[in-house]
């Protein structure tokens, strides 16, 4: 046990991590399977959902406001897709990846004018945030309920599009978009759906991620949003499964760089293993061989 | 008549530009150098070239690149670096915890072309293998070559050159630029503009050459200009370096601009903002860029300053204070990209042409009204 003891602390921390990024990954890869489409504004949803969650606990007990983050996130993110990517939907894909752009200096424009630019202290809620031990190593308890949440949350998320109508109807989208309107899907409401998932899931993912980094920041959503986009990438897009490995994976690997000393280079690290997934593998760990990415 | 009108097309032009110099003279003659009037025009211009270096590769190769923060980065540190007085580099007082490995210091006519030189030379590098991805896999991939561009800056090995996460400056100036062979100091804002302007100028000439509409003909249909016998790398490769030459030089003006250089300034949000100004002046138009990246500052900077003044509040609301200008900025933003696509200029660019075809309807009109 004694060996385990110096890399335990970043391991533990990796997989934390990994299943915050993971529940931020698949509203990535979901968007991305059905729209083809990068949601720059994703992370800044994950982002804004802890900046509810910070105004929202001043003034409301923890059990009232956890729901109305979620429900108030969920409501956010399926306005963002009616607002700012619904009408552009013949438009060019570019355009709706500029559109995306203005929602994420939106959002981060507008949490910078309600805190004023200060970072604003994350409640602590009771349970999740006490301390435990796990082999000699001190640590958070959210450390440990993430991955099983996220486990959890993605079993059901599975079993969900496998097996209801609506779920299914997502498949069909994904794959082939112009075909499944033809045959009377609903794609509008698909699409919210694909949304309103995401969001949720953010919201779930904000609230763990921030638990364990104490702060939020109008711009600590870009840099999370970005790596659960290369983690989507990584896995696979429009895989759920290889979006969850591929974030625990970039999780685990960025703590132990961190835990190696090159702090600094945590965040690169990231963007170097996306270009060479881009590269050698461009569809991902298990991502389907007949896109047009490449 | 085609060439006469020509003609007198280019006496028009060189009459503005001649025009715009004197007025920019008069105004810093007459102006104090702190004045936010022509703050926003220095800024504007440098923004002005690097938007248009980003519109050559966007608008008119159709290559969605999201690199420009980091070739801007490369090319600060580069004419920082390069410009800074041997005597400061080996005092203390800007590398204070390393020794600077650097021992060559230029002017600063050389410094930003190396600026430019070192940009493109890693668009080069980084090209060959990125510029095999399309569309959003190239910008996010670019993406995250400015970001490991950024914590390369900071690292600390990397200290020696570039003094790590720490401040650059000392460095040549605005302040610095001489008339030359002379000691007089040489109107900074209209340094600017003419640096930009030059730069500008030669990107205008590159679209309009045969490279040029090759670019555009893989912006139009890759499949199509590729049968047409466009060596469709090459021709990508050399918008990328082109247009992150440019960059870099941009980025070496936006140093002299702020008299300190960080590399943490340099982020994505720099990137988008960039971005947007394109889509507001218009993908696919130069003058648009320019149009644009000069409203876009004067607003950030100056215009909507008073949105930020918690004194110009009205009916006791606590509405305007600080952060609110970047709110109401960023929703016209949003409606100019959802409802007006096209931006300001769309595919054109301003003319003496459309001025005359626009005057004579004008005067049809008010002949109709008689």
């Amino acid at each position: 046990m004694q060996f385990l003891q110096t890399p335990l602390p970043y391991l533990l921390a990796g997989i934390s991590v990994g299943g915050q990024y993971a529940l931020i990954a698949i509203g990535y890869t979901m968007v991305y399977g059905i729209l083809r489409l990068i949601n720059f504004a994703h992370g800044d949803v994950f982002m804004v959902a802890g900046m509810f969650m910070v105004f929202l606990s001043a003034s409301l007990p923890l059990g009232l406001a956890i729901p109305l983050v979620l429900v108030i996130t969920v409501l956010l993110g399926f306005l963002i897709e009616r607002a700012a990517y619904k009408p552009l939907r013949d438009a060019p894909r570019m355009s709706v990846m500029i559109s995306a752009i203005g929602v994420s200096y939106l959002l981060q424009n507008c949490a910078l004018y309600f805190t004023g630019g200060l970072a604003k202290v994350f409640p602590q809620i009771p349970w999740i945030s006490d301390t435990v031990e796990v082999f000699g190593a001190v640590t958070k308890r959210v450390t440990l309920i993430t991955p099983v949440l996220t486990v959890a949350l993605v079993i059901a998320l599975v079993l969900f599009i496998r097996h209801t109508k609506i779920g299914m109807a997502m498949r069909a989208v994904a794959k082939d978009f112009e075909t499944s309107r033809l045959m009377g899907i609903k794609v509008n409401s698909v699409i919210s759906a694909t949304f309103i998932i995401g969001s949720f899931l953010a919201a779930v993912g904000s609230l763990l991620y921030f638990t364990n980094y104490a702060s939020v920041t109008p711009t600590s959503g870009g840099m999370p949003g970005l790596k659960c986009f290369v983690a989507a990438v990584f896995g696979g897009i429009g895989s759920i499964p290889g979006a969850v490995i591929g974030a625990f994976i970039i999780g685990i690997c960025e703590n132990i760089i961190k835990g190696m000393g090159w702090t600094t280079f945590s965040d690169a690290f990231t963007f170097a293993l996306l270009i060479v997934i881009l590269l050698v593998k461009p569809t991902g760990l298990f991502g389907e061989k007949a896109t047009d990415k490449v | 008549m085609n060439s006469l009108t020509q003609k007198s097309d280019r006496a028009l032009t060189a009459a503005a530009l001649a025009a715009l110099v004197a007025v920019l003279l008069i105004m810093e003659m007459t102006m104090k150098s702190t004045s936010i009037l022509l703050t926003v025009l220095k800024k504007g211009a440098i923004y002005a070239l690097v938007a248009v270096s980003m519109n050559l590769l966007n608008g008119f190769t159709g290559l969605f690149s999201l690199g420009q923060a980091g070739f801007m980065l490369i090319g600060a540190y580069t004419y920082a670096i390069l410009t800074m007085p041997m005597e400061v580099k080996l005092s203390s007082s800007v590398y204070k915890y390393y020794d600077c490995a650097v021992h060559v210091e230029t002017g600063i006519l050389p410094a930003l072309l190396l600026a430019g030189v070192a940009a493109a030379v890693f668009a080069a590098l980084i090209g060959l293998p990125v510029l095999r991805l399309k569309s959003d896999y190239l910008a996010i991939a670019t993406l995250g070559f400015a970001e490991i561009l950024r914590a390369l800056f900071q690292w600390d090995a990397m200290g020696p050159i570039t003094n790590g996460a720490n401040v650059m400056r000392q460095y040549k100036d605005l302040t610095d630029v001489k008339v030359p062979f002379t000691d007089i100091r040489f109107p900074p804002t209209l340094f600017c503009f003419l640096a930009a302007g030059i730069c500008i100028g030669i990107i205008v000439l590159l679209i309009n050459s045969s490279y040029g509409r090759a670019f555009k003909a893989i912006r139009d249909d890759e499949v199509a200009a590729e049968a047409m016998g466009i060596n469709l790398f090459r021709h990508k490769e050399m918008s990328f370096v082109i247009s992150s030459f440019f960059a870099g030089v941009s980025g070496a003006l936006l140093a002299m601009f702020q008299y300190t250089v960080q590399a943490a300034q340099f982020k994505t949000a720099m990137t988008y903002e960039i971005l947007l100004i394109v889509v507001i002046g218009g993908i696919g138009s130069i003058s648009g860029s320019c149009i644009s990246s000069f409203l876009f500052i004067a607003c950030n900077e100056w215009l909507l300053r008073f949105l930020d003044e918690s004194s110009n509040n009205i009916l006791g609301m606590n509405l305007l204070r600080s952060g609110f200008r970047k709110v109401v900025f960023s929703i016209v933003i949003m409606i100019i990209v959802l409802f007006f696509p096209k931006g300001i200029m769309g595919e054109r660019e301003l003319s003496w042409k459309r001025f005359r075809k626009r005057a004579s309807r004008r005067g049809k009109e008010a002949g109709a009204d008689e």
